[in-house]
């Protein structure tokens, strides 16, 4: 393994490092803004990461998915989120986090289960770590995690879209990247998904007068009780 | 001529022009006519394999073998007479103002997109773009499910998104783990990711790697099947989405997700040489169906009811494909023939007669017999066709299923039948008192179209009677291809 090659290993170790730091930091924050601030710095933290693999591997297609993920993941999402944010005017929203403490003494342990069950595998790729591959089991777990905590639509979305991000990680982490043609479409999903998520915000808000997930499930158990 | 391309351009083009169509008797014609063209096309494609084992075209991004080629033909079939019914329904439903034009035609546009994305699922031969138009298809029907916007149904929509999201989330990740080992064998690039060399290339693929990704892909993709305890989307999505939607999605859209989880367990067979894939799935199948045998018999509303049947039946297919003996492969894909047309057939029915009484509460439906023997003989074929009364197809996969049961694993033949009679307890339980007796006062006059209704069961019924030659070869074929790991 020549100086480079070891130089730019240590660096994605780093970025991974700092990547579950986010997803830890998602699943602490309460304020809608710090929220979307985090995840912001995920997408961006993604792109950089992309930028850094690509580099040191050579391959052409990663700069382009590095590209994408910087527009699409860094700017457009969170900026549209935020647009939505302020236009439901919740931007300056506080959500009482249900138990933090117990919430992240399970994200300790699901960070653990992850780097358990990676154990195994054997590693050949020379720019791959274990632990950047464990790191990315955890990321993805741990936006479970945040989605399943989250009591409020639009937080529960950027859970969503964290678990795309820590996927998105998973791969360049593990593979040096999807095939382009995948990457493509998996973007595109996520950018229709995006966009269908934004709709359902304006309509969850004119049916139930709030984004509180339990007041709209409340409305399917409702209507078996009444039948 | 290719009739790939024409296969999955004609929904992509038709469902462009019914996106910007503005009058709805002409886009509900059109809606057909698209339909009747892609089923066409696909039926050609489907002689144009018959001939051969197996078809890749366009440098072997698109491949065809004996699984996945009558699966084209059952969607696009489906797929078609779901048109014809929702014809005269949606156009009810405009009416009493349920839907206005606008939303018809997202409604339309986005019909289509979801076939799109269903025979692309099917066709294609990347991992990664399987992944992909599976979520399309999701996506696509994620509005079709809240298109009524009433409260229950945006509720039951970002539940289906949600919990699917998550689902498919995780499939994708067992997906990435896939990539991860074949990538060190094929190269870095969509070869690691094509079926047809991923077969080729099994036993070499990392045992351990393919062993977890298994795991991430079945509660991914089984989240899409409806497996328990991951099934709590379906029966929300199915009661509170048009008719026509509950009938493709449980018709079609949970086959293509166990499609996907049975390609994937053809390839980790290969590559870990155990039988631990198999039996997460007879686990995962029997839980599920014993699950939604009894939830079947607490539900209030006519087509949660029937979503629950589909949870048991789904169930039965990943429990056969789990077996993996040729006969039970087998009885699987006839039993997902079966199943789609017969279910979808229910909801065509169930349709109706919620428009007849102008409710989905099975408490207040009553004599359908009396009051349009159409529908009400029609649900109660149905009901017997689904509950596995002979001489109807069912009968016939599921006797072959429990013959596999009892030459593989014999114990498992007592939950097995446990669950199928309690199922069948249930459905009777609350489809009878709806199709006899005395018509309820507030039944009204809609105008219906039984003519799907009844090509499907008869289809289900020259199934059960006798199975026609080339497609009992067809079965025998795809049935090798599973058990045998896709080469």
């Amino acid at each position: 393994m020549t100086f480079s090659q070891q130089f730019a290993q240590q660096i994605i170790d780093g970025m991974a490092a700092l990547t579950l730091l986010i997803s830890f930091s998602l699943l602490a924050q309460h304020r809608m803004l710090s929220v979307l601030r985090w995840f912001a710095g995920q997408g961006l933290l993604l792109a950089a990461t992309a930028a850094v693999v690509a580099y040191s591997t050579g391959e052409t297609e990663l700069y382009i998915s590095a590209m994408m993920t910087f527009l699409l993941k860094g700017l457009l999402l969170p900026w549209m989120l935020w647009r939505v944010i302020r236009k439901l005017h919740v931007h300056r929203e506080v959500e009482p986090l249900m138990n933090s403490g117990i919430t992240m003494v399970i994200a300790v342990a699901v960070t653990l289960f992850s780097f358990h069950i990676i154990q195994p595998i054997e590693v050949t790729s020379e720019l791959l770590t274990r632990n950047s591959m464990a790191i990315a089991t955890a990321c993805v777990l741990l936006s479970m995690l945040m989605m399943i905590t989250r009591k409020k639509a639009i937080t529960q979305v950027i859970g969503f879209l964290a678990v795309e991000n820590s996927l998105f990680f998973a791969a360049i982490g593990a593979t040096n990247g999807m095939p382009l043609v995948v990457e493509i479409g998996i973007a595109f999903d996520v950018l229709i998904a995006a966009l269908i998520f934004g709709l359902f915000f304006f309509q969850i808000r004119n049916t139930f007068d709030s984004m509180e997930i339990d007041t709209m499930q409340s409305s399917l158990i409702q209507k078996d009780d009444d039948e | 001529m290719n009739f790939f391309i024409a296969t999955l351009l004609t929904p992509l083009l038709g469902g462009m022009v019914l996106g910007v169509l503005r009058n709805p008797k002409l886009a509900a014609k059109l809606n057909i006519l698209t339909s009747v063209t892609t089923f066409t096309f696909s039926i050609l494609l489907a002689l144009q394999v018959l001939g051969q084992a197996s078809l890749a075209t366009f440098n072997g991004w698109f491949y065809l073998d004996a699984y996945n080629v009558f699966l084209v033909s059952l969607t696009a079939f489906v797929g078609m007479t779901t048109t014809i019914f929702s014809k005269p329904y949606m156009q009810h439903e405009l009416e009493i103002g349920r839907v206005n034009e606008k939303r018809l035609r997202l409604y339309h546009s986005m019909y289509q997109l979801f076939q799109l994305g269903m025979l692309l699922g099917f066709t294609t031969n990347n991992i990664g773009v399987l992944w992909v138009s599976l979520e399309l298809a999701t996506l696509a029907t994620v509005l079709l499910v809240s298109l009524y916007r009433t409260p229950a149904s945006i509720a039951a929509a970002w539940k289906y998104f949600i919990l699917c999201g998550m689902g498919i989330a995780l499939a994708l990740f067992g997906t990435i783990l896939v990539f991860f080992t074949s990538s060190t064998i094929l190269g870095h690039g969509n070869e690691a990711l094509t079926w047809s060399l991923l077969y080729a290339h099994a036993g070499q693929l990392d045992p351990a790697v393919m062993g977890i990704a298994f795991c991430f892909l079945m509660v991914g993709y089984g989240t899409k099947v409806g497996l328990v305890p991951m099934h709590a989307w379906l029966p929300d999505a199915h009661g509170e989405g048009p008719t026509p939607v509950s009938a493709v999605l449980s018709g079609l859209l949970l086959n293509l997700a166990l499609y996907a989880l049975v390609r994937f367990k053809m390839l980790v067979d290969g590559s870990t040489h155990t039988d631990m894939a198999g039996h997460m799935m007879m686990g995962f199948g029997l839980l599920s169906l014993l699950v939604a045998a009894m939830a079947l018999h607490k539900q209030r509303d006519i087509k949660r009811m029937f979503s629950f049947s589909s949870i048991e039946h789904m169930a039965l297919m990943t429990f056969a494909f789990g077996i993996g003996t040729p006969l039970a492969a087998f009885a699987a894909l006839l039993h997902m023939t079966v199943h789609s047309l017969v279910k979808s057939g229910i909801f065509f029915t169930v349709g109706h007669a919620a428009q007849v009484m102008g409710t989905q509460k099975m408490a207040e439906i009553r004599g359908l017999i009396s009051h349009h023997p159409g529908i009400g003989w029609g649900l109660l074929i149905g009901t017997a066709a689904i509950a596995g009364f002979p001489p109807f197809g069912v009968f016939m996969s599921e006797f072959l299923l429990f013959t596999a049961t009892l030459e593989s694993y014999p114990w498992l033949a007592v939950p097995l039948l446990l669950g199928l009679l309690i199922a069948m307890g249930g459905l009777f339980r609350f489809v009878q008192p709806m199709v006899y007796g005395d018509t309820a006062e507030h039944a009204k006059h809609v105008h219906v179209n039984m003519m799907p209704v009844y090509i499907h069961f008869g289809l289900a019924l020259i199934l059960g009677l006798s199975i026609p030659m080339f497609l009992s070869q067809w079965y025998h074929q795809a049935a090798a291809l599973i058990v045998g790991g896709g080469a």
